[in-house]
C-alpha cells in the first residue's frame, strides 16, 4: 500500500500550494499516472479519501485522474508510438520494444482551487 | 470563485531529488551499488549472503537490508563478515531513498567497491521509489512460476536484470524456464536474465561476473 503515502505527499503538495496562492480551499487535484508508474488508480483515490482529513482545505477534495499509456520508441517502424501493457508491443507494427519514452508520469497537473 | 491552477509537479519530486544526491555521491566515491527486490521468500538474503562472501576476499562490500521488522536478515548477512546495516521500515512496504541516505550517513563511501541494497519483499511498491542504485536487480525464485512477470510488469520493467533463484528445484517443480524467459522479454525487452542457485552454486560465476562487469562500466 505505497498508495497511502503517495496520496499524502499529493495532499501536503496541494496545500502548501493553495496556501501560497491564498486559496481556501480545493475542490479536485488533477494527477497523471502513468501505466508503467507502479501507482493503480482505484487504490490510490480509496487512499486519497484517507489521506485529505489530514488538511482542512482538502476535506472535500476529489481526484481526477487521466491515466498516460506506455510510450515506445519503435525500432521497426521508426516513429514514436503507443505500446501494449503489459506486454511492450509497438500498437501498429506489435514489434517489441525496449525504448519507453512515456508511462512512468506520476504527476500532480492542476488543481482547482476556491479563492 | 474557482480557479484552475497549473501546478505540473511531480509527487516524488522529494525522494527523487534525494535519488539523484546519492546517486552522484556513489559514482563520485566509485562504489558499485546494486538493489534487490523481489517477492517475501524468493532467497535476496541468502543470495546476497552467499554474493558478500564470495566477493570480501577480492573486493571491500557492505550491504543495507530493509524489512518492516526484526534485524534477522541483518545477523544473517553479517556472517559474512562485510559491514551491514539493517533499516527497520515499520508499517512502510518499500525503500525510499531518505531512508538509504540516513543509513549510510556516517560510512566513508569511498572505502567501498560494492554496496547492495536488500528492499522490503514487495514486488509492488518499491517499482516506484528510486533509491539512487546503478542497477535494480529483480529476483523471483523458480518455485514462483512463469507468469510473475506479467502479474508485476513495472518491477520487472524497471529493472536492469532479472535472476531466477533456486534453480536446483525448477526440475521438482516442473518450472517452464522458457516460458519465464519469454515472459521477462515480453514486458522488459533485451532484459539480461541469469538462473543461479545459491544452495548449490550452480550458475553462481554467472551472477558474480555480471556484478563486476556491471562495477567495470563505471
Amino acid at each position: 500500500m505505497h498508495e497511502l503515502s503517495i496520496a499524502m505527499s499529493i495532499v501536503e503538495m496541494a496545500a502548501e500550494e493553495v496556501a501560497e496562492r491564498g486559496g481556501t480551499r480545493v475542490h479536485a487535484v488533477h494527477l497523471k499516472i502513468g501505466q508503467l508508474s507502479g501507482v493503480v488508480g482505484a487504490a490510490l483515490r480509496s487512499a486519497f479519501e484517507m489521506a485529505r482529513e489530514s488538511e482542512t482545505a482538502l476535506a472535500a477534495a476529489v481526484l481526477r485522474i487521466e491515466e498516460v499509456p506506455v510510450t515506445v520508441r519503435c525500432i521497426r517502424c521508426d516513429g514514436d508510438r503507443v505500446a501494449s501493457f503489459p506486454e511492450l508491443r509497438c500498437r501498429v507494427c506489435g514489434a517489441s520494444t525496449p525504448h519507453v519514452l512515456g508511462g512512468r508520469e506520476l504527476e500532480v497537473v492542476a488543481l482547482e482551487i476556491e479563492s | 470563485m474557482t480557479r484552475l491552477v497549473e501546478v505540473r509537479t511531480r509527487v516524488l519530486k522529494q525522494n527523487d531529488t534525494v535519488a539523484r544526491r546519492l546517486r552522484s555521491r556513489f559514482e563520485d566515491a566509485g562504489v558499485s551499488v546494486a538493489s534487490l527486490v523481489s517477492s517475501p521468500g524468493a532467497g535476496k538474503t541468502a543470495l546476497l549472503e552467499r554474493t558478500l562472501t564470495e566477493l570480501i576476499g577480492d573486493f571491500r562490500v557492505a550491504a543495507l537490508v530493509g524489512d518492516l521488522a526484526t534485524d534477522n536478515d541483518a545477523k544473517r548477512l553479517a556472517r559474512s563478515g562485510a559491514p551491514i546495516r539493517q533499516i527497520t521500515t515499520g508499517t512502510v512496504c518499500h525503500l525510499e531513498a531518505a531512508m538509504i541516505e540516513e543509513a549510510i550517513a556516517d560510512w566513508l563511501l569511498e572505502e567501498l567497491d560494492f554496496l547492495f541494497i536488500e528492499n522490503v519483499g514487495n514486488l509492488v511498491c518499491p517499482a516506484t521509489f528510486d533509491l539512487g542504485e546503478a542497477r535494480r536487480v529483480v529476483l523471483c525464485a523458480a518455485t514462483e512460476g512463469e507468469d510473475k512477470p506479467l502479474k508485476y510488469p513495472t518491477i520487472f520493467n524497471t529493472a536492469d536484470a532479472a535472476v531466477i533463484t533456486k534453480i536446483d528445484l525448477a526440475q521438482a517443480v516442473e518450472f517452464d524456464a522458457a516460458a519465464m524467459h519469454r515472459n521477462i522479454q515480453a514486458v522488459r525487452p533485451g532484459m539480461t536474465v541469469l538462473e543461479v542457485s545459491t544452495k548449490t552454486g550452480q550458475h553462481f560465476s554467472d551472477w558474480l561476473q555480471w556484478l563486476t562487469s556491471q562495477a567495470a562500466e563505471h
